[in-house]
């Protein structure tokens, strides 16, 4: 492997990480707040649907995202409806999401677009585009080494992709650093304690829940408006659980998180790049071999080197005040 | 269970759509007239591509007919042989099934009303009810490789296929043979979107495999991938590289970018199936449509005209006429 072939693989990897880091770091405060929250992947595929189909009537990529992070949120209340307010069973209603979302969006993009459950293809101007950063061109070509990773890897993504790379800080400054962040990891370990302090378990896990649709629908949006240009039946493809693998990966924590959705993206990554290509000494190898990769990470690094992955104390239990 | 009750519930509000569009279809005296059904597959029938070539065809024989027919998107596997024994017991003379993956389940319920005539498209079903139509992908491919090959400037192109299944295999043997064909020296990337179904519709991934050979230096990018390949042809818009589209003319879509389509007739198929049940012309069997059928070809039109040059028209136009009187072999794909 050369060297601009690693960085066409990087970059793919920066690609198919982004989403994966929106819906992890969703997970992560809906988790951290003890809420469990298996209805990422519903909520992806809303907000990719809510995406392409707004951005498509308004031609506006931004009022697509909008509606996604809408739809989001939205998603998300009937969540935290059904599980903070009527102590539901958190797994269930995550499901039931999941299983909403599937029927819900290619029936509705069916009676709305009639082109079979699909959204229109969208034009690029309704399309998020990709941004060179400055002197990406001038800089790849002039400094050895760094240049060209600038150019081909840091530069050239959409505003989403950047927007992910900052969502990582960001959550490690609200969770660990603000007031609302210490409530937050509080009310996921020990809610009656929080509720003792005065403060609203319920309320906080709203909050908590509301970010995470936000994320969700964002993530959703990449994959309609920014990756691809429509919405497909099913397009998530199972990332949002993937997503939530990555979180127990990160030990619910952000940094070990985006790392952990960077190893998934570079394994997909790879896997793309290894497909049909002779490789000295070895051959072709077959197509099914080398999609059975990231699975065979993904039990690897669960059987041993990740260690014992500890969830948030109260998570999955709904907090029920004494009487 | 819920996606079960969901599947059966589609499949009684569109079975009731029928009865209310079809005029009385369920009554005895319309079920003796002429029915016909379709069951399209998974990729859905607007995928642009495969599934709508035959939603186009159907369409037109109801526009010269005056007869509605009856339809069924498949988007699991159990639905198959469901749908095709729904559509045979509700009284359709004649049911096609679009795309190969409908032959096992064909098999059954071909069997099960002798008196139903079936149409399989993309694959062989030997039973003496059923009328078998597959296509010589590799013919049409084998032009649109040569294309692919005249066109690319860096002398290397790409194809990413949907399913990895002979029937795509074949797809790309032709491919490879054309661009060898014009350009002895060119290089080929090959992938595979995946194993499953689920592969006829993942863009996001189709568009992942297009950016990674478009790295690597191809140009021309082929898909042959029904809904994925709308992802194939979005990447290299976006990278401003040529892409050739498949099954139906889908130079519209990005014009200026896809250089051409290749073209396999599965609407004509599809109306010559219904329309010779009406006419009673119908006759079981196998049927292969090659160029020579005129089954299978590649497309031109206004929105590819500024990328085809008036050379590269004759040279295919001048392998076309080989393969058709025989003078150039085209390798199927074998297993």
């Amino acid at each position: 492997m050369d060297y601009m072939t690693l960085l066409s693989v990087l970059d793919g990897t920066v690609r198919t990480a982004a989403p994966l880091v929106l819906a992890a770091l969703a997970g992560l405060f809906a988790e951290r707040s003890g809420v469990v929250d298996i209805g990422l992947e519903g909520k992806m595929l809303a907000g990719a649907f809510a995406a392409a189909a707004a951005a498509s009537v308004t031609g506006s990529p931004w009022l697509g995202l909008l509606a996604a992070i809408l739809a989001g949120i939205a998603l998300s209340m009937v969540h935290a409806y059904a599980t903070v307010t009527h102590h539901g069973n958190q797994v269930v209603s995550g499901m039931a999401i999941n299983i909403l979302v599937a029927g819900l969006t290619p029936t509705l993009a069916f009676a709305w677009f009639q082109q079979g459950g699909q959204t229109p293809i969208l034009q690029s101007g309704e399309r998020f585009q990709s941004i060179t950063l400055p002197l990406a061109d001038a800089l790849g070509d002039t400094i050895p080494v760094l240049g060209p990773l600038y150019r081909e890897v840091i530069s050239g993504h959409n505003i989403l992709v950047y927007a992910a790379v900052l969502a990582v800080p960001v959550t490690a400054w609200v969770v660990y650093r603000s007031r609302f962040g210490l409530r937050l990891r509080a009310v996921g370990e020990n809610p009656s304690a929080v509720d003792t302090a005065g403060i609203s378990v319920a309320k906080l896990r709203y909050q908590a829940l509301v970010i995470c649709g936000a994320l969700t629908g964002a993530a959703g949006a990449y994959l309609s408006t920014a990756q691809g240009a429509g919405f497909v039946r099913d397009m998530t493809a199972g990332m949002g659980y993937l997503a939530l693998a990555a979180l127990i990966f990160g030990k619910w924590k952000p940094a070990p998180t985006l790392a952990a959705c960077l190893l998934f993206a570079l394994a997909d990554a790879v896997q793309i790049r290894l497909q049909g290509v002779d490789i000295p000494g070895i051959g072709i190898i077959p197509v099914q071999f080398i999609q059975m990769l990231p699975y065979v990470l993904t039990v690897l690094l669960l059987a041993g080197f990740v260690g014992k992955a500890v969830a948030p104390k109260a998570s999955g239990i709904p907090y029920v005040k004494e009487r | 269970m819920k996606r079960l009750f969901k599947a059966l519930s589609i499949t009684a509000s569109i079975a009731a759509a029928g009865a209310i569009t079809g005029g009385m279809a369920s009554s005895p005296a319309a079920a003796q007239g002429f029915q016909p059904a379709i069951v399209f597959d998974m990729g859905g029938k607007f995928d642009k591509s495969f599934n709508e070539a035959a939603y186009v065809g159907a369409e037109r024989f109801k526009k010269e007919s005056g007869i509605e027919y009856r339809e069924f998107e498949v988007t699991q596997e159990a639905q198959r042989e469901q749908a095709l024994r729904t559509m045979a017991r509700r009284g359709a003379t004649i049911v096609v099934g679009v795309g190969f993956a409908q032959a096992s389940a064909m098999e059954k319920v071909a069997d099960e009303f002798p008196g139903t005539k079936f149409c399989i498209i993309d694959s062989v079903v030997e039973r003496p009810n059923v009328q078998s139509i597959t296509f010589k992908e590799h013919e049409g491919s084998f032009l649109v490789g040569m294309m692919a090959a005249m066109a690319s400037k860096t002398g290397k192109v790409g194809f990413v296929g949907g399913m990895d299944i002979p029937l795509i295999r074949n797809f790309a043997t032709g491919y490879q043979q054309g661009v060898k064909h014009a350009n002895a020296g060119a290089e080929i990337f090959q992938n595979m979107t995946g194993t499953t179904p689920a592969a006829w519709r993942d863009p996001t991934r189709g568009g992942e495999l297009a950016k990674s050979q478009m790295d690597r230096g191809a140009d021309v990018i082929y898909a042959a991938a029904g809904g994925t390949g709308l992802g194939v042809l979005q990447a290299v818009a976006d990278n401003k590289k040529l892409s050739i589209g498949v099954d139906s003319n889908q130079n519209h879509l990005h014009p200026g970018s896809v250089l051409t389509s290749m073209i396999k007739r599965v609407d004509v198929a599809v109306h010559n199936c219904m329309n010779s049940a009406k006419n009673g012309t119908w006759v079981p069997g196998s049927r292969v449509l090659g160029l020579k059928e005129d089954g299978v070809g590649y497309s031109l039109d206004d929105d590819n005209k500024a990328l085809v040059t008036d050379d590269m028209k004759a040279k295919v136009e001048g392998a076309k006429a080989q393969i058709i009187a025989g003078e150039l072999q085209v390798q199927p794909y074998k297993q």
